[in-house]
């Protein structure tokens, strides 16, 4: 079992810092630069998702708009776990992380810090606020997929 | 008013005994009576209107008939002038496209606020696009209150239409609509009056009043959901066109396209309509008219004062309409965002609204686009507002998070 997850306060704490000083917390222009924008009637969150691929690998990971502490954080958490990887490890993470949102069984290793969100579906209505970021990176590399084809 | 048998009207209370409702903007309870005539119309008399030559739907029609007048004896208006709709905001639609899009010109101009609700605003913002109108703002102060003198410097000849809501769905203050009404009059416009947070509170003077359009929902006023009421004169109904063609709303067609049309207002209800759901409207505006709509008014009125009282004594609580009359307290938590701050009073049985409330712009207005909204309605008691203050003040980011844990 992951360290992080013995202690609620720990756990408490990663989701404090990350909503409160978020990481990756700006946009940038560019060419090279995929952009998600997601927002909708029944949740309040309003954010957009950037993602820089050079090559096969994810070189940024970048976020800013309105979010609750859930979608903040979990955002910011997923832009510090995809950053670097290879899109193959990426959907890999991304796959583990709504394994667990699900109920079903992950791999705690990949997921990082991103395991404090392990029991977010207690609050079914929070789901959607704890994978917002995810599922616009998923439709990014979905569209990167379709256009390499 | 006697809470404890108010409250044993509503099953929600009893077969929910933890929750405490407090979204009642959003929509409210039902109680047995309004419950009991949708059961009493499905099982005993399921058939059509104002068609057959049988027995029974010559009876339902009766009572179909007779509802539309119980409603305009709530507005104070004539039973001729009433439309059943499917809600507030298919009546909102009728009068921008059935009536607006018919009379506005280029350059004319429909006159609202930028705290509107989305279905009090976008139809007419649509309706400018079409017709070459153009929607111009009444100012609102910081707290989003609106002077008499500043709408009155809006109004000119350009102004054919003051599209608003007496009742704001966020901010709760009553707007002084009978005055309102006669300055749009003076200029020749007509006023659209968005009734959903209104009707269901307050004592209605339609004629009174001297209003133009009046569009609410059955749903929020512990009626059933899928119905609701455009009250318009007479005459403006009579220029307007029907939003939908076709059964029902003609009364002869020819070949060569031409429509008679039925008379006013069954022109306007085409297709065959929630007929026990429109029994049940009946039922609720009879359960309402008995506890009296002043006195409705005037508990929640007494509810919100102990409310806001407490609201506005806490230190973590920033309260954005304290000097608001309607049942509606919208607020946030210090360094908490509107949903988190709802999801943990979810955790403490709670139901209240976050977010923008569907009246997106306003937050040019008060600074903010997300709140948290309690509203009440008059089953809410002063222990749930206790429950209620006690779990607000120890709503905070680091107890927002406790449902993970």
């Amino acid at each position: 079992m992951s360290d992080i997850l013995k202690d609620p306060e720990i756990m408490r704490q990663i989701i404090m810092d990350h909503y409160q000083y978020p990481h990756h917390h700006h946009l940038k222009e560019g060419d090279d630069v995929l952009s998600k924008h997601m927002s909708s009637a029944s949740c309040i969150d309003d954010i957009t998702v950037q993602l820089v691929l050079a090559d096969d690998v994810i070189s940024e990971v970048r976020f800013d708009g309105v979010g609750c502490a859930i979608s903040t954080a979990s955002t910011s958490i997923m832009t510090e776990l995809l950053t670097g990887k290879t899109v193959d490890q990426a959907k890999d993470i991304i796959a583990q992380f709504f394994a667990m949102v699900d109920e079903r069984d992950y791999d705690e290793e990949k997921l990082e810090e991103a395991v404090v969100f392990c029991n977010v579906s207690k609050q079914a209505a929070r789901i959607k606020c704890a994978t917002i970021g995810w599922q616009a990176v998923t439709e990014m590399l979905e569209e990167a997929d379709e256009k390499g084809k | 008013m006697d809470l404890k048998k108010i409250r044993a009207d509503f099953p929600m209370f009893e077969n929910n005994p933890e929750l405490i409702y407090l979204d009642n903007a959003a929509t409210t309870f039902k109680p047995w009576p309004v419950i009991r005539k949708l059961e009493e119309f499905y099982t005993l008399k399921s058939v059509n209107i104002h068609r057959g030559e049988y027995d029974l739907s010559f009876k339902v029609s009766e009572e179909y008939d007779q509802t539309r007048e119980k409603v305009a004896d709530f507005l104070n208006c004539q039973s001729r002038e009433v439309v059943f709709t499917y809600g507030a905001s298919a009546s909102l639609n009728l009068v921008a496209f059935g009536y607006g899009r018919k009379i506005l010109k280029p350059g004319d101009v429909i006159l609202t606020t930028e705290a509107e609700h989305a279905s009090g605003i976008l139809p007419w913002f649509k309706v400018a696009e079409m017709t070459g109108a153009t929607i111009r703002y009444i100012p609102q102060g910081s707290d989003g209150q609106i002077d008499l003198k500043d709408y009155e410097a809006c109004l000119d000849k350009k102004v054919k239409v003051v599209a608003i809501a007496q009742v704001s769905n966020v901010l709760g203050y009553h707007l002084p609509i009978q005055e309102m009404a006669a300055l749009a009059h003076q200029v020749g416009a007509v006023i659209s009056v968005d009734g959903a947070q209104s009707v269901p509170h307050m004592k209605t003077d339609f004629l009174g009043w001297d209003l133009d359009f009046l569009s609410f929902s059955s749903h929020k006023m512990c009626g059933p959901g899928g119905v609701g009421v455009l009250a318009g004169k007479y005459e403006l109904l009579q220029k307007t066109d029907p939003y939908f063609y076709g059964g029902g709303a003609n009364a002869r067609f020819y070949v060569d396209g031409s429509i008679e049309l039925q008379e006013v207002p069954l022109r306007f209800e085409t297709g065959t309509p929630p007929i026990g759901e429109v029994l049940a409207l009946g039922a609720a505006v009879d359960y309402l008219s008995d506890l009296g709509m002043d006195n409705i008014q005037k508990a929640e009125y007494e509810l919100r004062q102990y409310a806001g009282a407490k609201l506005a004594a806490l230190d973590n609580v920033i309260f954005y309409n304290p000097n608001a009359q309607a049942g509606i307290l919208t607020f946030n938590v210090k360094g908490v965002f509107s949903q988190d701050a709802a999801s943990y009073l979810n955790t403490r049985h709670i139901a209240v609204r976050s977010g923008n409330h569907c009246a997106k712009i306003l937050d040019q207005i008060i600074g903010v686009g997300d709140t948290v909204r309690a509203s009440l309605y008059f089953y809410n008691t002063k222990e749930e507002i206790d429950r209620f203050i006690e779990a607000v003040a120890d709503t905070s980011l680091k107890s927002s998070l406790d449902f993970l844990f």
